[in-house]
This record gives structure tokens, sequence and C-alpha cells, in this order.
């Protein structure tokens, strides 16, 4: 810990409240801390903060001060063949007894290979031998850090024939044997759908909702594949559209009121215009705590 | 089936290689290969990673036009991925790459520059500690100066270059119109350093720079004197005052 930064006072985590939050940004540092905006909480990706020190551990730590944390890990590759890097499951552990988050979440994908990190979340085979492997990763993970992991469902762009399990089928099981909770991004749900020729909301009324702890809301574009069919593409620089608007109001149908993001990472928007993305997710959420019989309890 | 681990090392070979078909597990339930579809793969780790090294590298990019840098950083990129998912340790060897860049070979202070953007980065992320303020050794006896051993902030760097780099990166980070700057008029040392919030860039004399890494090894100021002193123009004086008013010095000790 820095003499400049002081240790949060914060005597445990915050929990993340259900209702909407943003990532955080930098270029939104000094407005949050200047204007103190009604946001329930932030998120942000762990990686960016395994700098020792400097602007952005300052402004994080104020930020952090006022406001729930969620940490969304971005580097894990919990889907990947090789063992979990050590020194970044240590690098998240510090982060992680730092700052305390509410909430902490990773991918199912995989990103680390021998020849290096390649940035980007790729996609694996549901099979018995990755499910097995995805479940001792993730015993790790929360071992390590003492804290339950949220994974996520990925978006996808290409089919693979040595699939086995559906998605659905695997995200449940590796939630019921590792007690983690799921993170359900519903634009990746819109993605996967077009990309595979599903139906959304089928995918939706199959997934085990009751695992679900988190949701993110996201935009992304629209291209055309080798065959002319519409190829959407994750790409976080918009404002979500409106079938992932209405995924969303038919998730919290299922669920109730939870902890909903908006991501928005690339292209990265005024405050106010993210804020407004937010207040839309926060008026589908109010619409549900007026009528909480609708949702069901969570697990926790 | 291919194991995960065969699986995997054929994704990443197709990634990397663009002649190199997907594998063969990869298709689509449809006639034709999926080369579209398997390229947002190779385009979301390739573009990620260059705009990487385009945000870490802005003079770089202004010096040389954006047309170019974003083919060197392509070159770059095809060959050296990050080694771990920090993001912000990558693109370290970029300055070392464009050294020996054959394209760049007419500007041959471009690595230099370089340098000096990686050092910026650097120091911003440094591990945060409290400098000493202005007036720290004033009161020292002359007679036991020399042996001194400073603690150095941690965002503190030198570093000397054959060329007007420091000159050459000012203009181009700061000037709306960049500044002519002849290339042969000497070589520039540079300190940078982050005592609180901003990252300080200046020009120090190469004897300072000198003193600056020879007391980076824990010796005593006397013999980093010693070997500053072969630079001409050194001053001791004069380098522990740019060193205290950067706030490059947290501690000191005998």
């Amino acid at each position: 810990m820095s003499d400049l930064t002081p240790p949060l006072t914060l005597a445990g985590p915050d929990a993340v409240p259900r209702s909407a939050g943003v990532g955080l940004k930098p270029a939104h540092y000094r407005t949050i801390l200047e204007q103190g905006p009604d946001m329930g909480w932030f998120e942000i990706h762990a990686e960016n903060y395994m700098g020792a020190g400097g602007p952005p551990h300052r402004y994080l730590t104020a930020i952090r001060e006022r406001y729930p944390l969620s940490v969304h890990g971005v580097g894990l590759s919990i889907g990947g063949a090789r063992a979990l890097d050590r020194r970044h499951l240590s690098r998240l552990a510090d982060l992680v007894r730092r700052y305390r988050p509410g909430l902490f979440s990773e991918h199912l994908a995989w990103s680390t290979h021998s020849s290096g990190f390649l940035n980007d979340l790729l996609p694996l085979p549901y099979t018995d031998e990755t499910l097995n492997r995805v479940c001792r990763h993730i015993d790790q993970v929360q071992e390590v850090l003492g804290q339950r992991l949220l994974l996520e469902n990925p978006s996808t762009y290409v089919h693979l024939a040595d699939s086995t399990i559906s998605e659905v089928q695997f995200l449940d099981a590796v939630s019921h044997r590792t007690g983690c909770g799921l993170l359900l991004d519903v634009n990746n749900v819109q993605v996967c759908a077009t990309n595979h020729g599903f139906e959304a909301q089928a995918y939706l009324d199959a997934f085990p909702m009751n695992r679900v702890t988190e949701i993110h809301v996201a935009g992304h574009d629209q291209q055309q594949d080798d065959e002319g069919r519409p190829l959407l593409i994750d790409t976080h620089d918009r404002p979500a559209t409106d079938g992932v608007w209405q995924l969303l109001e038919h998730t919290l149908t299922l669920t109730g009121p939870l902890p909903v993001l908006i991501e928005w990472d690339n292209d990265i928007p005024s405050w106010s215009a993210l804020f407004d993305e937010s207040r839309r997710a926060q008026r589908l959420l109010d619409r549900h705590i007026q009528h909480p019989e609708a949702g069901h309890a969570l697990a926790s | 089936m291919p194991s995960q681990a065969e699986y995997e090392a054929d994704f990443v070979q197709a990634l990397r290689q663009p002649r190199i078909p997907p594998p063969a597990g990869v298709r689509h339930p449809g006639s034709q290969p999926p080369a579209l579809r398997f390229g947002v793969y190779r385009n979301n780790v390739h573009v990620s990673l260059v705009e990487a090294v385009t945000r870490l590298y802005p003079v770089v990019q202004r010096l040389v036009g954006e047309a170019f840098f974003q083919a060197v950083a392509r070159r770059f990129v095809g060959q050296v991925l990050p080694d771990s998912p920090v993001l912000i340790d990558y693109g370290e060897t970029f300055p070392d790459f464009l050294d020996h860049f054959e394209p760049a070979a007419r500007l041959p202070y471009l690595g230099d520059v370089a340098r000096i953007e990686w050092a910026w980065h650097r120091a911003y992320h440094a591990q945060d500690q409290t400098p000493l303020p202005p007036q720290a050794l004033a009161r020292i006896p002359p007679a036991q100066v020399g042996h001194l051993r400073l603690g150095l902030h941690p965002s503190l760097q030198v570093l000397d270059s054959p060329w007007p780099a420091l000159s050459i990166w000012h203009t181009n980070r700061h000037d709306a119109q960049v500044r002519r700057i002849d290339r042969d008029s000497g070589g520039e040392a540079t300190l940078v350093c982050r005592p609180d919030m901003e990252v300080l860039v200046c020009a120090v004399p190469l004897g300072t720079a000198a003193l600056v890494r020879t007391l980076s090894t824990g010796a005593k100021l006397e013999q980093a004197t010693t070997q500053a002193v072969e630079q001409p123009g050194f001053n001791l004086q004069t380098s522990l005052v740019a060193l205290l008013s950067s706030g490059g010095i947290t501690a000191f000790r005998f």
C-alpha cells in the first residue's frame, strides 16, 4: 500500500445493490467524485488496476469509499487447458483484499496460451473434459479469493463441432458443482442467438435463473458472415439495442430485481450519456421492485 | 477428437497466421468454411493489441503518421504477444523494435522518443511514495554529504540519447504546431518522475542522469559523484536540487 493512497476505511465488502451500475472509466473519474451521482454501484476490469500505484488507484480508492464495487476479470483464462496462472491469481487476490468488492466475476472462455496472452475471450468446446477442468479452475479461484465467483456466458462467433453439452447445461453444471454464481450477459445471449440461429428467449427460459446474481447489458455491432447472414459482434461501444432491452425485461420477470450493469468499454460516451443509459435499466428494475411477486428468491 | 490443448494450439496458430485455416472442429452449420466468423477473433486479438500500443505511443504516431504507425504496430503485435493479462506491462519492447525497424531507419531518434513515452507510462503506474521536501538535505553538514545513500522514488527514471529526443518528444506532445528541431543539435538526457498525480518530464545534464543511475544501485553519493564527474559540466549541487525539486528522493540514510 502506498503512502499517498490510504487504505480503505471500510471493514468489509459492501453488497452490490439490486440496482443499475456502470463500468468505471478513467474519463469519468473526476465527474463522479465532483457530482456524486446517484449510481447504485460501479464495476472495474480487474486487470486495469494491477499497476503498483498512480492515479488509477487513487481515484478508485476515493470512488470505492462512496460506492459499492464489482470486480470483473478478463484475463484468468478459466476455460483454458493450461493451469491457472498463479501469479495472476495472486494479483487478483491482492486486488480483492484491497478494494473488497461485493461481487467478483470472470468469463467462460480462454485467453492465455504458451505463446502469450491473446487479449480476447476465445471459445471452448463444451465437453466432459472441459467441464471438469473449468470446475477445478473455479474451485481454485474461489479458494484463493475467499469469495464466490460469478461465471459469465460468452459471446461466440463460431460453432465448435466437438461440443457435446449445451452452453446452458454446461453453465448449470459448473454452477452446481462449484457453488459459483452466474453472470447473465443478455447482450451475449442476443449475439449468440443471432450468430448461431436459436431463439434468445428460449435460451433464457432454459437458463438456471436461480443461480444468476448479476446481469450485463451492452451494445453490439452488426456485420455479415461468409454466407451473407447477420453476424453480431460484442463490441461494447454503443447503446444496447431494443432487442437486448427486451431480453433484460424478460429476464427480470424470471429473476426479480438484480444488479444490472451497463457495459460500455469502447468509444466511451460522456458521463451524462452513460448515466442516461443506466437510468433506462433502473426504470425496468423499478417496475420489478414495485411488483416483487414477479420474481423469485435469489439463491446466495 | 483432439484434446483441448491440441484444439487451442491449432486455434492460436490460425489466429496468428491468416493463411492457416481455422481448426477442423471450428465450423458452422453451413457449407462454407467460416472465415469471416473466425476472422472476428483474429480481428479482436490484433486490433485490441494495436490499440494498446497506439495509446502508449502517441508521439511516435505523430512523428510517423497514422498509417505508418498502424503498420508498425501491427507488425509488432504480430511478433510480440503480452506475457500476462496485465496489459499495463505490454509494449515495453516497442522502442527496441523501432530501433530495428528498417522502414523507419531514416528517423534514428524514434526509439529514444518512444523510450520517453514508455518511461512516462511506467511512472504513471509506479508505486506511490511521498517525496522528501526540497529542503530535506539542507542541514546535512557538507563533510557528510558524500556518505549519503538516497532512496529514489519508484517512478524516477533517467534516459539519455545521442539525439535531441526530449525536445522532439516535448514539441510533439504539447504543441499544436510542432517546433522545428535540428536532429543534429546534440544529445539530451531526460528525467521522468511522478511525485504525486502528475508525471514530470524534464531535461537534465548528462551528469545528473549518470548520478541517478549509480545511486539507484544503492551506492553512496560520493561513489556516484565520482562516476558522474566524468560527464562534462557535472555539478553535484545542481543535480541534487533537480532531483529534490522533481520529487525524486524519498529517503536518505548514512
